[in-house]
């Protein structure tokens, strides 16, 4: 499967990233190669398979419904590259 | 109104789970608090931690689920929608995608003027709420957000309903009656004033008879029934001028300026959404077997519909009164504590869908905040019946006991209300007022009998109420005759 060049820009912006022109290249050729390599799965025989979400075979684990400490609001804060009336200062967001 | 279109109407309601803690961590779930007092290392998203399911909100969307009429999913699971935005701290909530735990529901509806009618509902699935932006002053002018992240985590069902409403009148009867469910079962307060229910309102119209829906645009986090039914009448209008004028409907989000009274595209970038779901690895399957459902299956109460039914048999009140009565559990609850201390269910109906239901409005307050008890209202009525104050007096005693929530008991006797019924007492009121009212007398005297309605006031008059009508009556007219 091949993936161009818009592909490449498309999933780098959802994923907030910034590639240069050249890395673009780079990921365009390497992400298909990716693909291809697991496209080679589609060649096997899955009819009879179930589909699988989770590779482990748990299920039902649950935790009590029972309150236990917070962290402290300071300790929270802590690591906040800024902060203003005990929350998290972010830049404005235009939706 | 849409001469020519039909409108359809697709809702999302979101409930928040009344859990005592989030959906996967031990902080406490709880609305408001101080800022960012409610978080811990999992709910804010930090590197190396790992949620683990509460086994509470599974529970509550299960019955969710079977008070809503759904199938139960055997087989569940959680996945990442993944997106950008200060409220969510991982950059994705943790919501499901394909295997829900609910699906084909349906709900019975009484719109206001219409046909009782089905409402279908998709799924209801369960995710995580996300966090709340501060701004100081004006959001246009501000340069920053602030965020509290106590929200986040908070277990929240979000139910998705067929595209089966067509009138604003459906679409608030359906709201109404999943929140009087949700109530019922005591799985969401469904406090609409502090968001723990809010609805996304998708809106489309096309021409009568097509069996293709319109384009839609969405109003979201809409929280007061009143701004839903609003933008109901208000958006498939200009969605119809739109296209009589030639242009196209925009897919997309737009917000309910109240104020305003209009609805406004939001200044979203053109580019859809791509939330890339995927399984969320953190999170093991859920496998929901039979005991489970009917285990939960036990816990459900009567609801509404069943419980409105049974008043319209068993106790003989009028379906509409039934109706009223039952939407509201704490309602419905006190109407069973008063009937169960006195028999005449018509006449505690009567009360509690006049007076009682006014002051309430007038007050802006619920059931749960009445100081007087059920056997208040019980002892009210008794009074009544046994003659010791009249139905004049009995709204005076009911607004005081609604005011005070001092017994009727306390109140006839502070206030003197007691039903003047001795014959002698009454003799000598009537006596004067005979006396005063000369000229009415002569009118009775020459024929014009109606005249003891007036005279039957001056002594109700001059007793404050008080005075046994009946027995006026009666005195009146054998000293007129006589």
């Amino acid at each position: 499967m091949k993936i161009d060049k818009e592909t490449v820009e498309k999933v780098a912006h959802l994923a907030r990233l910034e590639v240069n022109e050249e890395e673009k290249d780079t990921f365009a050729h390497q992400l298909s190669d990716i693909l291809d390599h697991a496209e080679k799965l589609n060649e096997l025989d899955t009819d009879d398979v179930e589909p699988t979400a989770h590779v482990l075979p748990i299920k039902n684990v649950f935790r009590e419904d029972k309150v236990e400490d917070s962290l402290d609001r300071e300790l929270a804060l802590s690591n906040a590259p800024d902060k203003d009336k005990g929350m998290f200062k972010v830049p404005k967001i235009v939706e | 109104m849409l001469d020519g279109y039909e409108m359809t109407v697709g809702l999302e309601i979101h409930a928040q789970l009344d859990t005592n803690t989030k959906i996967f961590c031990s902080c406490k779930n709880e609305f408001g608090g101080e800022p960012n007092t409610h978080t811990c290392p999992i709910c804010l998203g930090l590197p190396g931690t790992l949620p683990v399911l509460n086994e509470k909100a599974v529970d509550y969307i299960i019955k969710a689920g079977l008070a809503l009429n759904c199938e139960i999913a055997t087989f569940s699971k959680f996945d990442r929608k993944n997106y950008f935005y200060a409220d969510l701290p991982k950059a994705y909530q943790i919501s499901q995608f394909d295997l829900p735990f609910c699906e084909d529901g349906e709900v019975k509806i009484n719109p206001e003027g219409e046909e009782e009618m089905i409402v279908g509902i998709t799924r209801i699935h369960l995710e995580e709420d996300a966090g709340k932006l501060n701004h100081d002053g004006d959001i246009s002018n501000a340069n920053s957000s602030l965020v509290d992240y106590n929200r986040v985590g908070t277990p929240l069902i979000e139910i998705v309903s067929e595209p089966d409403i067509h009138s604003p009148a459906q679409a608030i009867a359906y709201l109404k009656k999943i929140r009087s469910i949700l109530e019922y079962i005591g799985v969401s307060d469904c406090d609409m004033s502090q968001g723990s229910m809010r609805a996304d309102v998708n809106i489309s119209i096309a021409p009568v008879g097509s069996d293709k829906l319109g384009t839609r645009t969405e109003l979201k986090n809409m929280n007061s029934f009143k701004a839903i039914e609003k933008a109901l009448y208000y958006e498939p209008k200009r969605q119809k001028k739109v296209l009589e004028s030639g242009g196209e409907i925009v897919q997309g989000t737009m917000t309910w300026d109240d104020e305003a009274g209009k609805t406004r595209a939001m200044r979203s970038k053109e580019e859809a959404h791509d939330y890339r779901y995927f399984p969320e690895p953190d999170l093991v399957p859920v496998v929901v077997d039979d005991q489970w459902v009917a285990k939960i299956k036990e816990e459900i109460p009567e609801l509404p519909d069943t419980r409105q039914k049974r008043y319209v048999e068993e106790l003989g009140i009028p379906e509409y009164d039934a109706g009223v009565i039952t939407a509201d559990r704490q309602m419905a609850d006190f109407f069973e504590g008063v009937v169960s201390d006195y028999d005449n269910a018509k006449a505690v109906s009567n009360w509690m869908m006049g007076d009682f239901l006014r002051l309430l409005n007038e007050e802006d307050i619920t059931i749960s905040e009445v100081k007087f008890e059920p056997k208040d209202l019980a002892q009210m009525l008794k009074l009544m019946d046994d003659g010791i104050i009249s139905s004049k007096i009995a709204k005076t005693v009911f607004e005081e006991m609604f005011a005070t929530g001092k017994t009727p008991d306390t109140i006839v006797e502070e206030k003197g209300l007691k039903q003047i019924s001795d014959s002698s007492e009454l003799e000598n009121i009537v006596s004067k007022v005979l006396e005063e009212n000369q000229s009415a007398v002569d009118d009775y005297n020459s024929g014009n009998k109606n005249v003891i309605g007036f005279l039957v006031g001056q002594t109700m008059k001059a007793t404050r109420g008080k005075a046994n009508p009946g027995m006026v009556n009666k005195i009146l007219r054998e000293k007129l005759e006589g």
